[in-house]
């Protein structure tokens, strides 16, 4: 993109997340979703568009994060076998600064929780390609949820509510979607950032031909291990906030929810432009607001079009927004086209 | 877990085989679907992320057709058939503009045909848990230990028949011996003056047929909900990728392994163990796979 339009996105989307919450106050908790799904579309874009292993399973990282946060937060002041034990039940009193200093360990705690289970999960699986890849993550966010609902020292299938807010609903709204925008900007900061490095070319190589980039001499292995951790880092960041967002975490449809958030960032990803930085942000944009006006007017078909804009998605415009931008405005990006090699390669 | 380690070994060896017998007549079922998406993988190389979701849609189909007063064992066929037209449908609308796109779009656009699906069957039968009850007799022996429902006995000779059918098919029929060629080379094939589009379409249709009789089956011998469908495809996987593509006795086999760890797992560990069990016999046969391709310095594709 060029300098120019940068800026305008940037101040777009500054204003959007600034005074939207100012002027819209009742459709808060929905621009901080926006946000969730802009992060998750982009960290999916890590693998997924940047270096070409397409994980079905990247919401394994965000129920960890989860976890861990409800974990580490009621650990503050209760047992926490005791407190999942009784399904809320328990009158929980946190003080404001107990309550506080729990969410803040509580989400850093996730995040790294989270990056350590990827590189775990990594070095197993990476040895797949293309669909068995697919395949083998979307299996691990299946085994995630089935098996976390089996723990009855996280609260099993019937989950654990977390801790509650110390302050009013309005204040509450807003504590979460602040932290929801500050972390999504921090790990769009911290993307353009590794995207201006060598790591980018080195992931692009394993994209474009991994047995050539392997005799190239990039670690290979190392690079898709981290490239994943680093995705997995932010999710479990953003899940550990989501989790208190909600209120109420279960393993099934709210920590891993394979047939929503799992294959909505893929679709967003897609919807938006794989493998480059704005795609995965514009799909998300384009794709929640899609998604929230057919709530409200499809009331109970809503899955089925969401459902149906996927598969038309996939199949009929799998270039994506900002890939068919690419092709017909190339001057907005700053690319020059060589119309010769082009049609040498046609 | 002990205690149920006991049980089994110890205190009522007899209820091995309940539990064996168990795993056959489900694993039969699984076997069926996973033939299905053994044929669509092989011949088209199209990965069906919806195979579950044909397996419940059949199911449904059977559960209405058998509330509108058919014979249970009548939905059979009439099952297959709507679900072969709907397979064509599904190969002319989606798959047809996928099929030779990379791999991951077939993934992804049956995992968004899945998830339409469910929703849609939802919508329509609501969440609940369904059932076609035959009401056929049950036979039993040593004492009441073993109860066998002869719907199940019947369920594992039709699997049996409709896998030698398909078979046979595939063998002897001019249009099986076209899917064949297909599958081997599908340029070669059309030089020959195959219709490769057609076979395509057939053999998904094939597929959902399949998948659909497994589907009645299914809501004969055990239950049918809309989203019950994704345990069925990564069963189906996780058969596929142990046994191969084209290789029937190793399909047929790891169907009813899959069964009876499912059954062993579900008595052993505890009832909630037995969905993650499938998953988890895919994981380590990806992992086992790889491990042994490592040592050949090769990777999984």
């Amino acid at each position: 993109m060029t300098r120019t339009n940068e800026v305008l996105a940037y101040i777009v989307l500054a204003a959007v997340g600034i005074l939207g919450p100012v002027f819209f106050e009742n459709y808060i908790q929905q621009i901080a979703v926006l946000w969730i799904m802009v992060l998750m579309a982009s960290t999916w874009d890590i693998t997924g568009g940047q270096m070409g292993y397409n994980s079905l399973g990247n919401i394994t990282f965000f129920g960890a994060g989860m976890y861990i946060s409800a974990v580490v937060q009621i650990s503050m002041g209760y047992d926490v076998a005791e407190y999942t034990a009784a399904f809320g039940a328990i009158k929980v009193d946190f003080t404001d600064t107990q309550y506080f200093t729990g969410i803040a360990l509580g989400i850093i705690a996730g995040g790294i929780g989270a990056f350590l289970i990827a590189i775990l999960f990594g070095i197993a699986v990476f040895g797949l390609r293309g669909p068995y890849f697919a395949i083998g993550t979307l299996g691990i966010a299946v085994a995630a949820g089935q098996f976390v609902g089996t723990i009855q020292y996280l609260g099993g299938g019937s989950g654990i509510s977390m801790p509650v807010y110390p302050g009013g609903v309005d204040q509450r709204n807003v504590f979460f979607y602040i932290l929801c925008f500050i972390i999504t900007v921090i790990s769009h900061i911290f993307l353009k950032w590794l995207y201006s490095t060598q790591f980018i070319l080195a992931i692009n190589a394993i994209r474009d031909d991994e047995d050539k980039a392997e005799a190239m001499g990039i670690k290979t292995g190392i690079y898709k291990v981290v490239a994943w951790s680093i995705a997995a880092f932010f999710m479990g960041l953003i899940g550990a906030v989501f989790g208190n967002m909600i209120g109420f975490i279960e393993p099934i449809e709210v920590a891993f929810p394979t047939a929503t958030f799992g294959i909505f960032m893929v679709a967003m990803a897609l919807l938006g432009g794989k493998g480059t930085l704005w795609g995965p942000i514009l799909g998300a944009i384009v794709f929640h607001i899609i998604k929230e006006t057919t709530w409200t007017l499809l009331l109970g078909w809503q899955w089925v079009a969401l459902g149906t804009l996927i598969i038309i998605n996939i199949v009929f415009f799998q270039q994506g927004i900002v890939g068919w931008l690419q092709e017909v405005k190339p001057e907005w990006f700053g690319l020059t086209v060589d119309s010769t090699s082009k049609k040498s390669e046609a | 877990m002990l205690d149920n380690l006991k049980l089994l070994f110890i205190w009522a060896p007899v209820m091995n085989v309940q539990l064996i017998l168990d795993g056959i007549f489900i694993g039969a079922v699984f076997a069926l679907t996973a033939y299905g998406l053994a044929l669509v993988w092989g011949v088209m190389n199209i990965k069906n992320l919806a195979q579950g979701d044909f397996v419940i849609m059949g199911g449904y189909i059977s559960f209405a057709l058998f509330n509108a007063g058919f014979h249970p064992l009548l939905t059979l066929p009439l099952a297959m058939i709507l679900m072969f037209g709907f397979g064509w449908l599904v190969y002319v609308i989606i798959i047809r503009r996928v099929i030779d796109k990379d791999m991951f779009t077939s993934l992804l656009a049956t995992f968004g045909l899945s998830l339409l699906m469910q929703q849609v069957i939802n919508l329509i039968f609501g969440p609940e848990v369904q059932t076609v009850d035959p009401d056929f007799k049950i036979y039993s022996a040593f004492d009441d230990f073993v109860t066998i429902p002869s719907i199940k006995i019947l369920s594992l000779v039709l699997a049996a028949l409709l896998a030698l059918g398909v078979v046979l098919f595939m063998k002897k029929s001019r249009l099986g011996q076209s899917i064949r060629a297909t599958a081997q080379d599908p340029r070669a094939a059309r030089v020959m003056g195959i219709n490769t589009d057609r076979v395509y379409a057939i053999t998904f249709a094939l597929n959902a047929a399949i998948c659909g009789a497994a589907g009645v089956l299914v809501a004969m011998i055990w239950v049918i909900q809309p989203f019950y469908g994704i345990v069925y495809s990564i069963r189906s996987f996780a058969i596929v990728t142990a046994s191969g593509l084209g290789n029937l006795p190793a399909v047929i086999g790891a169907g009813f392994g899959l069964g009876l760890a499912e059954q062993y797992t579900g008595i052993v560990f505890g009832a909630e163990y037995q969905v993650a069990s499938a998953v988890v016999l895919l994981l380590l046969v990806l992992m086992w796979r790889q491990i042994k391709l490592r040592q050949k310095r090769e990777v999984v594709r």
